[in-house]
């Protein structure tokens, strides 16, 4: 009896399965103007599954903050220039060719013509500027719209032709063409309407029905089931194709579960169920290594990531709030020599190995080695030395007392608090270590584990912190992006923020240096800035440089063109291309199907 | 029944002593990192080597190949009874360095392994058990105090006293605390030493768990208030505190001495539960409950077993007390029958 429930509950599955078919590839048509990828030639077919931590907030491109968020909407929408992830450089998107004016002010770009949305509508020079306008509508309060106003002044659009647009910028502006990326190109014929009635923010969430979210990505929305997982399905109007011109992409179906943390991720695709995994730690990651002879999963270690983990001391100008304990620290954490000393006395190399598991690599700057193109290779990597630190706290007034106390010069113990995440395992084993190597000389240091969003608020409002351990850096390796930690206005200016006036010459020196190489045009010139931004940044500390973790990515065997990235998303970039060498059954286990 | 009792208080009366007199068994500071030796697996102890069998047992240093532990058998370390190391004091008052057991560097006595900075868990454990012993001590008498008190007053006076206090009791049990707890942390100052930290833990769990025990007070007291001695006294002029002290405090002993034994457990518990969410002791200082919290990472529960040291510890510590209050509760029972 049992089993003839079970077969007529598969035959029943069989059918429901055949009828939800993804649609095929629409056949090549020569007036299209298709992107010819490089790489292998995978086969159509399959679905493959994402375990994600959370569910994503929106759907919407312009609005959405989120990673996760991004990672499933990276998928349905693309740019006019994109980053190749793999090669870190700049590449035509669905604009197929641009043009630089020579003072770097005017970009003219030519769309690919013949290009369909997921719902068949085509796509030329109105969707462009129309997609500009939302971006750069204060009203809308896209994210992004920073990257579009230079020097306080946005950035123009004018349509030339059906298939050309011209950007004009306020000033020249370095490596412009790197700010199209991940910005989304938006159907006009969709999202006008709501646009002009001022409902833009609403429209785009995960209860949209699918026909109306329209891209011009490889994927398009099939289902979304709240809590539970959300179903991409090919777009087949898709404009790349291999070169054996097949059309882009190769998967029927891209499927992204909400498991709910790193560990479910971990175990999910352990157990078959989930076919990617990316963001590991190095710790899920030596697991996963353990069992690779039994799952036989591709499992890569691409190296140093761009995350920059550091300690940073509260230097904000705590005059105006009622914080009198902490500003007389500052005093302790003003003292280049004191922060000199701490970080001469912190032992990176076990951070490294007993956080990362070796998996990572020990920072003195605010770029690793993982980014090849601007990292100052002259930045010197002192080694731990205690008596360094000793000499530096002597020198600058500090002594001991009988139980080896650090003392400042006026006979006050030297305590600190250090907060950090306490969601983050390895910034709070971090902090664990950095407790132990500065007690060696004779500091009390408390760590104080923090809800994630306590710290921020700690860190960006109240300023009611004394010492905090965080990372940032991930996204671009150009050095554009950095612009908002170091200059001294910078919104995540972190150890002083709200500056009205650089608090020294190495900040206002850092200033000019970063406004001169975002109009430098030149490569070698903008390197020579930034190397001495970089030295500058080293020598003066306002970050004691900890560490930077490998990025670490795995994928079943059977997952073809898999080519995880360094940069944001790591394994999904090429999505379009991804393929199952055979069927997977990944769907099945996960008990979906 | 009266040696099962004595079996079970000698047995925690140990078990307390060991954990006062961490720092001699213990024999390394809980906070000393090994950082070449993380997530270090127990050592065996051996008696046997290539010349036969010793008396006294030995270890061999553990060393790391690619990524995984081998003993390096090339020499032996002798385990040496009441050697000197690392200060420590015990009870505040006792200052030594003699430690029970201890092996010659470079080798390293692990009992129960190390965690992921090289601390011997041993040692942590033993330390650990401290804080969290003594918070559900002395939680334990803080409620109790406060619920007796209360109790008391409650059931002896009943009517609006009564009513509102019991009231108020009700309210208590019924907060969600654990999430009211996580919210407070936020706001808390960041400068809280560990030892502030304790003391809030104790005042926190004592003060959250006056409630049940004022309940029960309250009916023994009832039911002792309506008894005929009771209302003889009173008809002789006794005052309350006469009455209080002499007829129906002691009715409340029994029940409080079963309480306190089954609180103690819970209490425990309730101190690895909230260090488990980071709202405890913070490192390096140990407890069992942030020792377990590093398990709330599925690599480190799938991967180091002995890290489970301190939920065995809990589980000893919660039965041999439970079956304390067990005996406790039935010799009153047969006593008053």
């Amino acid at each position: 009896m049992k089993l003839i429930a079970r077969l007529a509950l598969f035959v029943c599955l069989l059918a429901a399965s055949c009828v939800a078919a993804a649609p095929t590839p629409v056949p090549l048509n020569p007036a299209e103007e298709l992107q010819h990828v490089e790489g292998e030639v995978g086969r159509y077919g399959g679905h493959l599954v994402i375990g994600q931590r959370s569910e994503p907030k929106t759907l919407n491109p312009v609005t959405a903050t989120d990673a996760v968020s991004r990672e499933v909407i990276g998928r349905l929408m693309a740019d006019l220039i994109t980053i190749n992830r793999a090669s870190q450089q700049s590449e035509p998107g669905l604009a197929k060719s641009w043009t630089t004016s020579a003072d770097g002010r005017t970009f003219t770009l030519k769309l690919r013509k013949g290009m369909r949305f997921s719902d068949a509508h085509p796509f030329d020079a109105d969707d462009v500027i129309f997609s500009f306008t939302v971006y750069l509508d204060e009203a809308v309060n896209s994210p992004q719209r920073d990257l579009l106003i230079i020097d306080g002044k946005p950035l123009t659009v004018t349509k030339l032709d059906q298939y050309t647009v011209r950007f004009t910028l306020p000033h020249s502006y370095a490596a412009a063409e790197r700010i199209f990326d991940g910005l989304a190109m938006l159907p006009k014929h969709i999202l006008e309407k709501p646009y002009r009635e001022g409902r833009f923010a609403q429209t785009w969430t995960l209860n949209t029905p699918p026909a109306e979210v329209v891209g011009l990505g490889p994927f398009r929305v099939k289902e979304y089931l709240a809590g539970q997982r959300i179903v991409l399905e090919r777009n087949p109007y898709y404009w790349k194709a291999d070169h054996d011109n097949h059309r882009l992409p190769y998967l029927d179906e891209l499927v992204f579960l909400f498991v709910g943390s790193e560990d479910a991720q971990v175990m999910r695709f352990e157990a078959g169920e989930t076919d990617m995994v990316s963001r590991l730690s190095s710790e899920n990651f030596a697991l996963l290594t353990k069992e690779r002879t039994r799952t036989g999963s591709q499992l890569v270690d691409l190296g140093p990531s761009l995350e920059y983990n550091f300690l940073v001391f509260n230097l904000n100008d705590l005059a105006t709030k009622k914080l009198n304990i902490i500003s007389g620290k500052q005093t302790w954490f003003r003292d280049l020599k004191f922060r000199q000393a701490v970080s001469a006395a912190i032992d990176r190399d076990s951070i490294v190995r007993l956080v990362y598991g070796a998996r990572g690599t020990a920072l003195w700057g605010n770029v690793g080695p993982g980014n090849k193109l601007w990292v100052n290779q002259a930045i010197p990597h002192p080694q731990r030395s205690l008596d360094a630190s000793r000499q530096l706290l002597k020198s600058a007034g500090f002594s001991w007392n009988n139980a080896s106390q650090l003392l400042d010069p006026s006979g006050k113990a030297v305590e600190f608090s250090i907060i950090t995440s306490s969601s983050n395992t390895q910034r709070m084993k971090m902090a664990t270590l950095v407790q132990d190597d500065l007690a060696h000389l004779g500091m009390q240091v408390h760590v104080v584990p923090l809800d994630f969003r306590a710290m921020l608020d700690r860190v960006f409002q109240s300023f009611d912190y004394e010492a905090a351990i965080m990372g940032l850096g991930g996204g671009d390796p150009d050095p554009n992006p950095e612009m908002n930690v170091w200059l001294s206005s910078g919104s995540t200016h972190l150890w002083h923020l709200e500056e009205t006036q650089p608090a020294s010459d190495w900040e206002r020196e850092i200033d000019q240096l970063m406004q001169q190489q975002m109009i430098t045009l030149n490569y070698e010139k903008r390197k020579r800035l930034y190397n001495r931004v970089q030295q500058l940044i080293a020598e003066n500390l306002p970050f004691v440089f900890l560490a930077t973790p490998n990025v670490l990515a795995g994928a079943k065997a059977q997952v073809g063109n898999f080519h995880p990235a360094v940069l944001d998303h790591y394994t999904l970039w090429n999505a379009d291309q991804l393929y199952l060498r055979t069927e997977t059954r990944g769907m099945e286990r996960a008990g979906i199907r | 029944m009266r040696t099962k009792t004595l079996i079970l208080l000698s047995t925690l009366a140990a078990l307390h002593l060991i954990v006062i007199f961490a720092g001699f068994i213990a024999p390394y500071d809980p906070g000393l990192q090994n950082r070449e030796l993380p997530y270090a697996p127990p050592n065996r102890l051996h008696f046997v080597d290539a010349s036969g069998f010793h008396l006294r047992p030995f270890v061999y240093a553990s060393m790391l190949v690619f990524d995984a532990y081998q003993e390096d058998r090339t020499h032996e370390y002798p385990v040496h009874l009441f050697v000197r190391g690392d200060n420590y004091t015990a009870l505040g008052i006792f200052r030594s360095n003699v430690h029970l057991f201890r092996v010659d560097e470079p080798a390293h006595i692990f009992l129960f392994g190390a965690d992921g900075f090289g601390r011997d868990e041993f040692s942590r454990l033993l330390y650990g058990g401290q804080i969290s012993l003594a918070a559900g001590v002395l939680a334990t008498l803080l409620s109790l105090t406060a619920g007796t008190i209360i109790g008391t007053v409650s059931g002896y006076y009943g009517k609006w006293v009564d009513e509102s206090l019991m009231g108020s009791a009700e309210l208590f049990l019924s907060l969600p605390w654990l999430y009211f707890l996580i919210a407070v942390r936020a706001f808390l100052p960041l400068h809280v030493s560990p030892a502030g930290t304790f003391l809030l833990l104790i005042c926190v769990i004592g003060l959250i768990g006056w409630a049940r025990p004022a309940r029960l007070v309250r009916g023994v007291v009832l039911s002792a208030r309506a008894r005929n001695y009771v209302s003889a006294a009173r008809g002789f002029g006794a005052s309350d505190l006469y009455l209080l002290q002499r007829h129906i405090f002691p009715e409340t002993f029994g029940v409080l001495l079963t309480q306190a034994a089954l609180l103690v457990p819970q209490y425990v518990a309730a101190e690895a539960t909230l260090s488990f969410f980071g709202l405890g002791v913070s490192e390096p200082v140990p407890s069992w409950g942030n020792m377990l919290s590093t398990l709330q990472q599925y690599n480190v529960l799938v991967s180091y077993s002995w890290l489970l040291a301190p939920a065995g510890a809990l589980v000893v510590t919660s039965v041999i007390y439970w079956l304390l209050a067990d005996a406790l509760h039935s010799r009153l029972k047969s006593h008053s029958i």
